[in-house]
């Protein structure tokens, strides 16, 4: 949750795709596509918090990783302080990695067993200025205090440290070099519920601190609701509601968001209820449904949903839906 | 009537020459048709003591020390391979977290649910297919006589899990042992199974242990609510109890430290520090001591017994006369 939220954007992603080919049959031409991401458009203010959510294979990994490049977008534009980062290459696209980090979800995985936790934090600082050794050093200690830790930690090795303290180092090599935008991607669904709660506040303290701007990229609701502003929804590519989140929790309109939001079971006896129960999986993106993708799903099928895909239209101020129901 | 009873029991490994207890002294017991919960983060010994009343524990270095584990009341510890081999899969079944590793890959899941008959059953090949296709409908599975030919990598995860249900009522069971059932699932899915779980277990008035770390999917599922730490019962009580009445600082601490739905909180409260590994766990007093906002001086050296405070509510924790141990026992822990 932040407080400095300004009305600059920070990021603009527009009609975001992201396919990956499908190839198969005589010389492996390409016979389809798999739709990861498709046709996503967001905005991020200065110090704000986006969460986007959804279940596996949604697209909402493959969303942060396109907006950092880490994958390049099929088509669509990715502008970042004003600047289209969408086709740059080379070393403009490395400068502007300086101002972009990510945490990711893993922390078991995304920490080089073979390193030192103060190479690793120091190495994106080695990558983009040169700095004295004395002074890495300080900077990377500064960082251990920021992030929790104590400044030993330095000479150990990842596999001496817990999941919790592996993500706090994770973290503290994305802030390393005082980046403007943070996307987490599920950083704390690996870890226990009492050391999930440790690694959200601090990273709300550091965007505080810093004027993060994230984009908090999970699959469980109830804590995206809790470090968001503003929220999106996805399923099967393409976003399907976007909003506030205090609007979103007390207004869902898309059917989905309201199946998700009650399929999340409460930890609270007394509160047990009726749920809306989907039925069937999510279909393959690689065949996604005519039309309306949650259709097969959905409890309000009307005949449109099956041929003509609804597009996201704003009903309220700042709460956007793509759903036949609300046109 | 109580159908599973475990006391006293202790589950050990042995790293290098010392042996290490992820179980340590617990005890409950479970009625028929009684729906329990065992909830604790990883490495509080919750998967461990599944494995232990199904005798399914690592031969090399996992081993059951002291107890009892009392089905019907006969006693599962001292028997032998052949004779638990009839008893798994027959009276206690086990659903495992993982779907994909749980099921064999290169048998069909008509391969795999005749197995269990066979073993256990004195079906014949049309009997045992009619039947294996009455337990995939009963799952909830369409088309099951397509699904019988089919192997586990062609279905999703949730309807691999009905697959592993199916395998689990396939001989009615007494007492079901689910492990983590729904974590490797997506929420909407994750609600169908506890869903299909209940109606199975209401139906069949059939024991079911549920073993799990989401408080949500306790609240709602659970009759009975076992809370681990460490290796040890912390508390235990009713649904109601736990959650509205919570007594050790540890559950307390766990349930604010959760983010709710609807609920406007800038901070979470949050447990400091970690779980203390097998190998560094405190050998007297409280094992949450490290971390507890309350923790007198003598939680260190004394080590508290679970106690009843209430009708059917027990706590381990000093702040409870009750839990002061009754007669010193000198030096033991």
């Amino acid at each position: 949750m932040s407080r400095a939220a300004s009305d600059r954007y920070l990021l603009e992603v527009r009609n975001l795709k992201k396919y990956y080919p499908i190839r198969g049959g005589f010389f492996r031409r390409k016979i389809g596509d798999v739709k990861a991401v498709d046709d996503v458009t967001l905005t991020l203010k200065e110090g704000e918090t986006i969460g986007l959510v959804g279940e596996s294979g949604c697209g909402k990994s493959t969303t942060g990783r396109t907006i950092l490049r880490l994958t390049d977008p099929t088509d669509g534009e990715i502008i970042f302080q004003g600047k289209d980062i969408t086709k740059i290459k080379g070393e403009e696209l490395r400068k502007i990695r300086q101002d972009m980090q990510m945490v990711f979800q893993d922390p078991y995985a995304s920490l080089n067993p073979k390193m030192m936790v103060g190479d690793i934090i120091s190495e994106p600082i080695r990558n983009f200025n040169h700095q004295s050794k004395k002074d890495l050093k300080d900077t990377v200690m500064e960082l251990l205090e920021k992030v929790g830790l104590t400044s030993d930690s330095y000479f150990k090795y990842p596999h001496e440290f817990s999941g919790g303290q592996r993500q706090r180092i994770g973290i503290a090599r994305a802030l390393a070099l005082k980046p403007k935008l943070i996307v987490g991607d599920e950083p704390v669904s690996a870890l226990d519920v009492s050391v999930q709660s440790q690694v959200l506040n601090l990273m709300q303290d550091l965007q505080e601190e810093f004027k993060l701007t994230y984009l908090f990229i999970a699959h469980d609701l109830s804590v995206v609701e809790h470090m968001s502003d503003r929220i999106g929804v996805m399923y099967l590519g393409r976003l399907v509601e976007w909003a506030d989140k205090e609007q979103l929790y007390k207004e869902p309109l898309h059917p989905y968001t309201q199946a998700l939001l009650s399929a999340i079971p409460v930890p609270d006896p007394r509160k047990r209820k009726e749920r809306i129960i989907l039925s069937g999986d999510v279909p393959s993106p690689a065949n996604p449904p005519q039309g309306c993708a949650f259709h097969p799903r959905c409890q309000h099928v009307k005949p449109e949903c099956s041929e003509i895909r609804p597009t996201m239209r704003e009903v309220k101020p700042g709460h956007q839906v793509a759903c036949h129901l609300y046109s | 009537m109580t159908l599973l009873e475990v006391k006293g029991l202790r589950t050990g490994f042995k790293i290098g020459e010392q042996v290490y207890h992820a179980v340590d002294d617990v005890s409950f017991s479970l009625k028929t048709g009684q729906f329990v919960c065992i909830v604790g983060e990883s490495g509080c010994g919750k998967s461990v003591l599944s494995l232990s009343i199904m005798n399914l524990l690592p031969r090399e270095n996992g081993k059951i020390t002291s107890g009892e584990i009392l089905l019907d009341g006969k006693n599962l510890i001292p028997l032998t391979d052949e004779e638990m081999n009839k008893i798994r899969g027959k009276d206690i079944t086990m659903i495992f977290q993982e779907p994909m590793t749980a099921l064999n890959p290169v048998f069909s899941i008509g391969f795999q649910i005749a197995e269990i008959l066979h073993n256990h059953t004195k079906l014949t090949k049309p009997q045992i297919r009619s039947k294996s296709i009455e337990l995939l409908r009963q799952v909830g599975i369409p088309r099951p006589e397509k699904i019988l030919e089919e192997y586990p990598h062609q279905l999703s995860g949730g309807m691999r899990q009905r697959v592993m249900i199916a395998m689990a009522i396939a001989c009615s069971p007494k007492l079901l042992i689910a492990d983590e059932p729904t974590t490797a699932l997506d929420v909407t899915i994750q609600a169908q199974i506890l869903e299909l779980m209940k109606e199975i277990q209401q139906k069949r008035e059939m024991s079911v242990l549920l073993i799990t770390h989401d408080l949500g999917v306790v609240a709602e599922m659970a009759e009975e609510v076992i809370v681990m730490y460490a290796g040890q019962i912390v508390e235990q009580g009713n649904a109601e109890q736990i959650f509205h009445n919570p007594k050790h600082p540890y559950l307390v601490a766990l349930l604010n430290s959760i983010p709710r739905l609807g609920e406007k909180k800038n901070r979470l409260e949050a447990i400091k520090g970690i779980v203390p590994s097998l190998v560094h766990m405190p050998t007297t007093g409280c094992r949450f001591v490290d971390r507890c906002p309350k923790a007198k001086e003598e939680c260190r050296f004394i080590s508290p017994q679970l106690a009843a405070v209430e009708q059917g509510h027990s706590v381990r924790c000093l702040l409870y006369q009750e839990s002061y141990p009754k007669v010193e026992e000198g030096g033991r822990r």
